[in-house]
This record gives C-alpha cells, sequence and structure tokens, in this order.
C-alpha cells in the first residue's frame, strides 16, 4: 500500500478497496513503527488526521472525490496549520498553536488531503542537512548514519521512507531540491510567486517558495496543482494562470533542447555523481532530446550572494520573534531590551544567531551599499545568465547536489562547507526559476539526483520532462531497505 | 523593486578587502545589541571567526564588475499590488491574543519601559 502512487490511492479509494480512514491508520501506524529510527516527524496529529478521513470518506461515498480526497499528506514543519503546534524546527514556537492556516494548508484541505502531521526541518529551514532542529536531527532512510539534507529533511525522509505519499516542503536556497537528492524521491520548487507564502514562516522573503516533495512527478503535478495559484494574502503572489499540470505529462521530448552548463560539470563534482547524470542524459537523447554545451558564467558567485542576501532578509525576518505576542519568552526580563535579547537568544539556535547576525552586519549603516546593494546587483548577473541560456536552450540539467549523503555531524563545525552543498540549486532562487529534482541511478548504493531548470513558469514542462525519464527508468521506485 | 537607502558611504563607500573582513569581539558585540541577542552565554572568538569565514565568502563579490547594474530586489517585476480601502478582515484579537505571552485587556505586557 505504502509504494502505491498517489493516483493508485485515489482509485482504490473511489473503488471501495479501502477507505481513507483504513488508509490513514495504516501511515499513521507505519510512522509509529518506523519513525523513532528516522525522527522525520515533530508533530504526529492521529486524531486530526482521522476526523480529515472521515470528512473525506463523505466525499468519496457522495462521488464528490478529486485526485487528492483522503489521500494522507505531512506538512513541513514551516507552515502554520490551524489549531496544531508549528514550530519551524525552533525552541522560539515550540508551544506556537497557530491560529490560521497558510493558504497551501488550507487548498490542500479543501482538496481533501489528510495531513498525518508536521514534519521535521533544519531551524527556520536555514540549513542543508536538517542537523540544526531544535527536535534533533533528521535521518535518511537509505542510511541512518547520514543526512537526508535540508532543510526540508523531514519531509524527504517520511516521502522515502512512505511514512506518507506525498508531503510538503520549501525552497530558499534549494530545501526542497537537495533533500529531495539525497533521500531518492521528487522535490519541485516552482517559480518565485507560483504558490502563495501566506502562512508559511518567512526565512527570505524574495527566495521562499513552496513545493510538493512526492515519489514521481505525475504524484508532483496533482499536489502542484491544487497548491499553485493567486493569493491575495500574498503580496508578491503571481497572477498568472494555473495549467492543467497532469494533461501533458506524457508529450513526447522530440526536438528538446537541453542545456549542459560547463560550471555544472567542472571541479568539486563527485565522478560517481557525474556518471549517474550522463547515464540520466543519454536516456533523454534517446527520447529525441538535442543536448547541447552552455556557459552560467557567474555560477560561482551564487553561494556568496544568497549567503548576504538570504540572512538579510532573513535578520528582518526574525525580528518579529521577541518574545511579546508569540513565541519564547524568557523569565524574568529585567527591561525590554533584556525580554528581546534573551527571548531571542533563549528561542534561536547557533546558526539562525549566526545568519541573523551576518545580515544586521550587511545590512547594517556603512555597509549596506558594499554588502546587500551588491549582492543584488550580482543576483542580476546571475539571472541574466539564465535568461541568455534560455534563449538557446528549452532546459537546463545537471546535477542536484555535488555529492551523494554526507555523514550527520560531519559538517556541523564547518558551516561554509556546508553552505557549498548548495551549490547547483541556490541560483535558481535568485534568478526566481522552477527547478525539480529526480532520482538516477545510485552512487555506490546512495540516492542521486538530477535537477531540471525552466524558464519562468514552466513547472509543466518540467514535469513532463520528468516524468517521461520516469516512464523509462524506474529509480524513482526503489525504495530504502527494511521500509 | 528599489529600495532608496541614504548612508555616509554615498560619499566614501568601504573597501571590502581580506584585511577589513576580520571581526573582533567590539563588532560582534555591537552587532548582536543591533539584533537583539544576548551572546554572554557564548565563545565570542568562535563567533567572530564563523562570521569573518561567512564575510569572506561574501568578499568574492566586491571583485565583480556591477557599474550600471540595476540591483535585483526580487525575481519577478512586480509592483506592490494596491486594492480598494475597504475593511475587509474581522477582528481576530481574541484568538490571536489567545497564544500570548502575556496580555491584559487587549493589550501585550511587557516590562515597564517608561519610569
Amino acid at each position: 500500500m505504502h509504494n502505491k502512487s498517489i493516483t493508485a490511492l485515489a482509485a482504490g479509494l473511489r473503488a471501495g478497496d479501502y477507505s481513507s480512514v483504513e488508509l490513514t491508520q495504516y501511515f499513521l501506524d507505519r510512522i509509529q513503527r518506523l519513525d523513532t529510527g528516522l525522527n522525520s516527524f515533530i508533530t504526529v496529529c492521529a486524531e486530526e488526521a482521522l476526523a480529515a478521513a472521515r470528512a473525506a470518506d463523505k466525499k468519496l461515498q457522495a462521488g464528490e472525490a478529486g485526485p487528492l480526497t483522503g489521500i494522507p499528506i505531512a506538512h513541513k514543519d514551516i507552515f502554520c496549520t490551524k489549531g496544531v503546534r508549528t514550530t519551524c524546527g525552533s525552541r522560539m514556537l515550540e508551544s506556537f498553536i497557530s491560529p490560521y492556516d497558510a493558504t497551501v494548508v488550507a487548498r490542500l484541505k479543501a482538496a481533501g488531503a489528510v495531513s498525518l502531521g508536521k514534519t521535521n526541518m533544519d531551524e527556520f529551514a536555514m540549513g542543508s542537512s536538517n542537523e540544526t532542529s531544535y527536535y534533533g536531527p533528521v535521518r535518511n532512510p537509505w542510511d541512518t548514519g547520514t543526512v537526508p539534507g535540508g532543510s526540508s529533511g523531514g519531509s524527504a525522509a517520511c516521502v522515502a521512507a512512505r511514512l506518507a505519499p506525498a508531503a510538503t516542503g520549501t525552497d530558499t536556497g534549494g530545501s526542497i531540491r537537495q533533500p529531495a537528492a539525497l533521500c531518492g524521491i521528487t522535490g519541485l520548487k516552482p517559480t518565485y510567486g507560483r504558490v502563495s507564502r501566506y502562512g508559511m514562516i518567512a526565512f527570505a522573503s524574495s527566495l521562499d517558495q513552496a513545493g510538493p516533495m512526492t515519489t514521481s512527478a505525475a504524484d508532483a503535478a496533482i499536489m502542484l496543482q491544487a497548491m499553485a495559484g493567486f493569493d491575495g494574502r500574498d503580496s508578491t503572489s503571481a497572477e498568472q494562470p494555473v495549467p492543467d499540470y497532469s494533461s501533458g505529462l506524457q508529450d513526447d521530448l522530440t526536438g528538446l533542447k537541453i542545456g549542459l552548463p560547463r560550471e555544472y560539470f567542472g571541479e568539486g563534482l563527485d565522478a560517481a555523481v557525474a556518471r549517474s547524470i550522463e547515464e540520466a542524459i543519454g536516456e533523454y537523447k534517446k527520447l529525441g532530446a538535442e543536448v547541447v554545451e552552455i556557459s552560467l558564467p557567474n555560477t560561482h558567485l551564487a553561494v556568496p550572494t544568497y549567503y548576504v542576501v538570504a540572512p538579510a532578509e532573513c535578520s528582518s525576518n526574525l525580528s518579529r520573534f521577541d518574545g511579546v505576542r508569540y513565541g519564547h519568552r524568557c523569565e524574568d526580563p529585567k527591561d525590554l531590551e533584556d525580554l528581546y535579547k534573551r527571548s531571542r537568544a533563549e528561542g534561536f539556535g547557533d546558526e539562525v544567531q549566526r545568519r541573523i547576525l551576518i545580515g544586521t552586519y550587511a545590512l547594517s549603516a556603512g555597509y549596506y551599499d558594499a554588502y546587500y546593494l551588491k549582492a543584488q546587483q550580482v543576483r542580476q548577473l546571475i539571472s541574466d545568465d539564465f535568461k541568455r541560456a534560455f534563449g538557446q536552450v528549452d532546459l537546463i540539467m545537471g546535477p542536484t547536489a555535488p555529492e551523494s549523503g554526507f555523514r550527520i555531524g560531519e559538517k556541523a563545525d564547518d558551516p561554509v562547507s556546508m553552505y557549498l552543498s548548495d551549490i547547483y540549486t541556490i541560483a535558481v532562487n535568485l534568478a526566481g526559476l522552477p527547478g525539480i529534482s529526480i532520482p538516477v541511478a545510485p552512487a555506490a548504493g546512495s540516492p542521486v539526483g538530477l535537477q531540471i531548470i525552466g524558464n519562468y513558469f514552466a513547472e509543466a514542462r518540467l514535469l513532463n520532462v520528468a516524468h517521461r525519464l520516469q516512464m523509462a527508468t524506474d529509480y524513482h521506485q526503489a525504495a530504502p531497505a527494511g521500509i | 523593486m528599489w529600495i532608496c537607502y541614504f548612508s555616509p558611504t554615498l560619499i566614501l563607500p568601504p573597501v571590502i578587502t581580506e584585511e577589513t573582513m576580520s571581526l573582533d569581539h567590539a563588532d560582534v558585540k555591537q552587532i548582536a545589541h543591533l539584533a537583539r541577542l544576548d551572546l554572554s552565554g557564548k565563545k565570542m572568538e568562535s563567533i567572530a571567526a564563523d562570521l569573518t569565514n561567512i564575510l569572506d565568502l561574501a568578499a568574492q563579490l566586491s571583485a565583480v564588475d556591477t557599474a550600471d547594474v540595476v540591483p535585483m530586489a526580487h525575481p519577478l517585476q512586480m509592483a506592490q499590488r494596491l486594492r480598494s480601502d475597504e475593511v475587509t478582515e474581522r477582528d481576530c484579537r481574541e484568538a490571536f491574543q489567545s497564544i500570548a505571552p502575556q496580555t491584559e485587556n487587549g493589550l501585550y505586557l511587557v516590562p515597564k519601559v517608561i519610569e
């Protein structure tokens, strides 16, 4: 049952093979049995899930079911869920019960999806390994001594371990795509503005984007269909019409022009990962695609640019956590300044504090021009590289991550080394483009992800191209042993 | 969207070089104060070192020629959307304050500011 796609589960529900209550209980039992070894969930909502499942069963019986009615999913704990604890992986929000639902949550609820609970994540979405969570690290189900990637490590691990058929994630510098790659699943970051950020706890407002994490592109299409669309409550929401993401999944790829950036295949890329990517590119050639070498000359500036822009925006966004209206408050504050300083020092972990400090510095008087403004200019150059590339090719491909999973604790003492895990994903956020990671041949037993980058609002094309590889190969169907 | 910021650097921009990158304890203390973070329980040396390493990473940007490049604040060239000046939200104060650390009569309580 846990290896079935959303489409297969939905068919089973409609045919009456099982009820949503049975399906939900099945996944709740799996979580109880298997999640202690993975720590992919922070909060499991058994009662709420079963109540939602009962409501879904009524809809199914009345013949009013949609593609997600009664399907169990999990939400990254960055999405506000009404009446349910929302921690953002932090001590700051340890007891925060959200008074409202994020738009992403509300839309999936309206589509009939059943939320099993909130998944673990790097604190405030800052991390690439899910080791900065206040609630403990998440373990990669393929090898529990390695990291699942981050920041959506919990969602990635839970889908990889088949504890839920799908989960929501968020991606600011690679946080959907990189954990999807390390956990051998499919993860899509839509175009900036495609999915509403309302109720999604903000990290870097010009980079953040929510997206689906599933075992296949076909399932991701179903999830994106429910998630995408203009939202008046998000001032950065794009007024682009939402196409049918599933109808063109099987479209022919003859004549598709794929660009391989030479900068993505140079130094720093693990040889075994490179081989898996080359094999996948070979498959695309068989499907009729033309492969062209391109150049994105400012690629090496992506990580430095990001580590000015993202911390700067995070320092502003996290200033709301001050112990006054919600979240952690220190004991016996002497005065207002003490209230702020100690509540924040106690509530935030080291990585979050590091980024707030960098961001504060980069935005401070005397440094704003040299850091933040400069970074925004370089961001334009990076974005222009992609614009030029999309004049020559339809899609860009390359590895999602430079190496497969590293050991838990291996990079804990070296923040900058950790930052380099996002070397291929970060530029996509800076430009605001959509990107998907899908599993290809493993390297020495560890999952490897192929990243496909599209032009603005080209999610349907990305899903089609990803789906065609998943029709020709079966890497996406592999699941970790013992699951 | 362009954010206008008036800073003394318009007259004399700081030059970011390898040598100016290093942060000392006083710098870290000042930044922490601006960020309202209490670092008293922490090792200043390691924080200063970590921050300096990150700034070294950022220093690579200083060598890039960005003359005449318009800063990109936002991936999509969007302007702030406007709406008609009508009341559309309802009063949710009770729900929002139910999760606050300390409230009284609809007000959030904090330590006394004015003696």
